[in-house]
């Protein structure tokens, strides 16, 4: 059996930021896995440990800084990876869910996999989207936002939970070969071992660029263009206490009391 | 032309979003200057129909096709109908059962989609606005289609009201078995203890920012005090240091305390769709720029692990 995941470099904002152009100031800006992708991984691994024959790949989409984000999967033992990227895609602007999973599709034709894991959305643009649109480019069976998985190889069939609002499971039942994004909280990511991290160094990282996957600079041409970028315009009447934290928390437990709390 | 939305119900229940995509459809229909449709799949479709039926709404289109959400039956019904009315535009919800099968549908119609809309215009092409980054800041997105597709963020626009005389039209649609491969087989809530949080006339609700689980001795100190109930985010249910039915949120509990005491929790926009009906909130964060201050009351941008034993002073010394 083999499993695909797939993982996305982010860029984590600091509280404080400035805008330049259409994007962040690099120095507010620290890189980092998607977290829904790490529980993704996880949940990879976990399968792999618990059964024979699984393979587990990891491929991602990024220019070679992203390099160290999915050895981070490796560490973590995926066994091996592939980066996409091309200088199409670096001038192509806005990778909308479309293109990702066009360049996402071209891999899994050639990996062939019989589940893909993907987080549910990204951390950064958050578009919750690239999973299910994969799976109908591949014409895989999909579920999203999945916080249970319960996987029978011998069936063919997924059982899974998807975690809707309101505190409500469904329970569903997904013929493999399948897609799942993967909701937080289905696992406990493991952090990468020393030992993890020396293996990840010498496992196979293989990099495609489009013309290796079949594909052409017109096939990530987006829609959709990026416009503009600003902060919010704060809508807060948020009473703000100054002072030590002392005289903050005397002034709020004066309001807290004037509201009958804590007596 | 036409602005098309498809409702969403489950267990019976027709859901806010599908008239909150009413208003958003009814605004950009205007803009385009096109008719409003709607759309609803299974369940009982004449019953939602006249909860649809509000004002500015042409054609409601009901579709008799399982009792509950099954992704597969809705692809199907849904990519049908839009080739049946090829409506300009496509609105769907931006929940987890619309990102279960909206870009499945945008990617069958070859419709280019747009995610979690906060905001959309029209000028002759469409402008979406979207959040980034946890909400620290906004983006527009100029759509280079005629006929795109978004789902829209539940909440951000009022449900819409009045009565309509839409027209209803049953919709029949071909299902094709074999490609349904998914089988919904029940429903469970979450578990966990038997405290209920949404009964807590004071909530004090810990999230990121408390750091290590140790922490949260600090917190239960802190609820003693106020003779409050201990809550949080999401993170500190995924971390498994408290229980399930302790989570407030969109796919937590929804909470209505007379007060909220938001501890280390910068307030993304799943969190604030369970506690935003709260009374009186309270922020205590070090980011002065959180989310969560723009719907405080009452806010202390300072470190938590110095506020918190100050406030627990306060009431027990």
């Amino acid at each position: 059996m083999k499993i695909l995941v797939t993982v996305k470099q982010v860029a984590v904002v600091e509280d404080e930021f400035e805008i330049d152009g259409l994007s962040i100031d690099d120095r507010y800006v620290t890189d980092d896995l998607n977290e829904w992708d790490d529980y993704a991984v996880e949940a990879a691994v976990q399968i792999r440990e618990a059964g024979e024959d699984v393979e587990v790949v990891a491929v991602t989409i990024g220019d070679a800084d992203t390099e160290d984000t999915i050895r981070q999967a490796l560490a973590k033992g995926a066994d091996r990876a592939i980066r996409v990227w091309d200088d199409a895609l670096a001038e192509a602007g806005l990778l909308d869910p479309e293109t990702k999973a066009r360049l996402l599709a071209a891999v899994a034709e050639e990996e062939d996999p019989d589940l893909v894991l993907t987080g549910v959305q990204s951390a950064d643009d958050g578009f919750g989207a690239t999973g299910v649109t994969l799976a109908e480019k591949i014409g895989f069976e999909w579920a999203a936002v999945v916080n249970a998985l319960d996987l029978d190889r011998k069936a063919g069939v997924a059982h899974v939970h998807r975690e809707l609002e309101g505190g409500v499971d469904e329970l569903t039942d997904v013929s493999l070969p399948a897609v799942l994004t993967i909701q937080t909280g289905i696992n406990e990511p493991r952090y990468a071992s020393l030992r993890g991290i020396r293996q990840a160094q010498s496992k196979e990282l293989a990099e495609y660029g489009l013309s290796d996957l079949g594909l052409s600079a017109a096939d990530v041409e987006s829609p959709l263009e990026q416009t503009a970028l600003y902060e919010p315009e704060s809508e807060s009447d948020a009473t703000v206490f100054e002072g030590s934290a002392e005289e903050t928390a005397a002034e709020l437990a004066g309001v807290l009391r004037e509201r009958g709390v804590g007596q | 032309m036409t602005v098309l939305t498809v409702a969403e119900h489950r267990r019976g229940e027709l859901r806010d979003v599908s008239l909150e995509a009413l208003t958003a459809g009814r605004e950009l229909a205007d803009e385009a200057g096109v008719e409003l449709h709607t759309a609803v799949v299974g369940g009982d479709v004449e019953a939602f129909a006249d909860r649809l039926n509000r004002e500015g709404v042409e054609t409601i289109h009901t579709i008799d096709e399982s009792e509950e959400f099954n992704h597969d039956v809705y692809v199907q019904a849904v990519a049908q109908l839009a080739d049946a009315v090829s409506p300009q535009f496509l609105l769907l919800p931006n929940t987890v059962n619309g990102l279960d099968y909206a870009p499945a549908v945008a990617s069958r119609l070859d419709r280019p989609l747009v995610t979690d809309v906060v905001d959309l215009e029209y000028d002759g092409e469409l402008t979406a606005t979207r959040e980034l980054y946890g909400s620290k800041v906004e983006t527009t997105i100029d759509v280079h289609s005629e006929t795109p597709a978004v789902t829209v963020r539940p909440a951000e626009w009022p449900a819409a009201t009045g009565t309509g005389d839409a027209t209803v039209e049953s919709f029949d649609v071909d299902i094709d078995e074999s490609a349904v491969r998914s089988t919904v087989t029940g429903f469970e809530e979450v578990s966990g203890g038997d405290v209920d949080i949404s009964d807590a006339d004071v909530l004090v609700s810990v999230g990121r920012g408390i750091e290590e689980e140790e922490n949260l001795d600090m917190i239960r100190d802190l609820a003693e005090a106020l003779d409050a109930t201990v809550s949080a985010s999401r993170p500190i249910i995924d971390n498994g240091w408290l229980e399930k039915n302790r989570q407030v949120g969109q796919s937590g509990k929804v909470v209505t305390p007379d007060v909220y005491i938001a501890i280390g929790i910068s307030g993304a926009v799943q969190h604030v769709a369970g506690m935003k009906g709260s009374d009186t909130i309270v922020a205590i964060n070090s980011d002065p720029n959180a989310p969560i201050f723009d719907i405080a009351d009452y806010g202390i941008v300072d470190d938590l692990f110095e506020v918190v034993p100050a406030l627990i002073e306060q009431f027990e010394g």
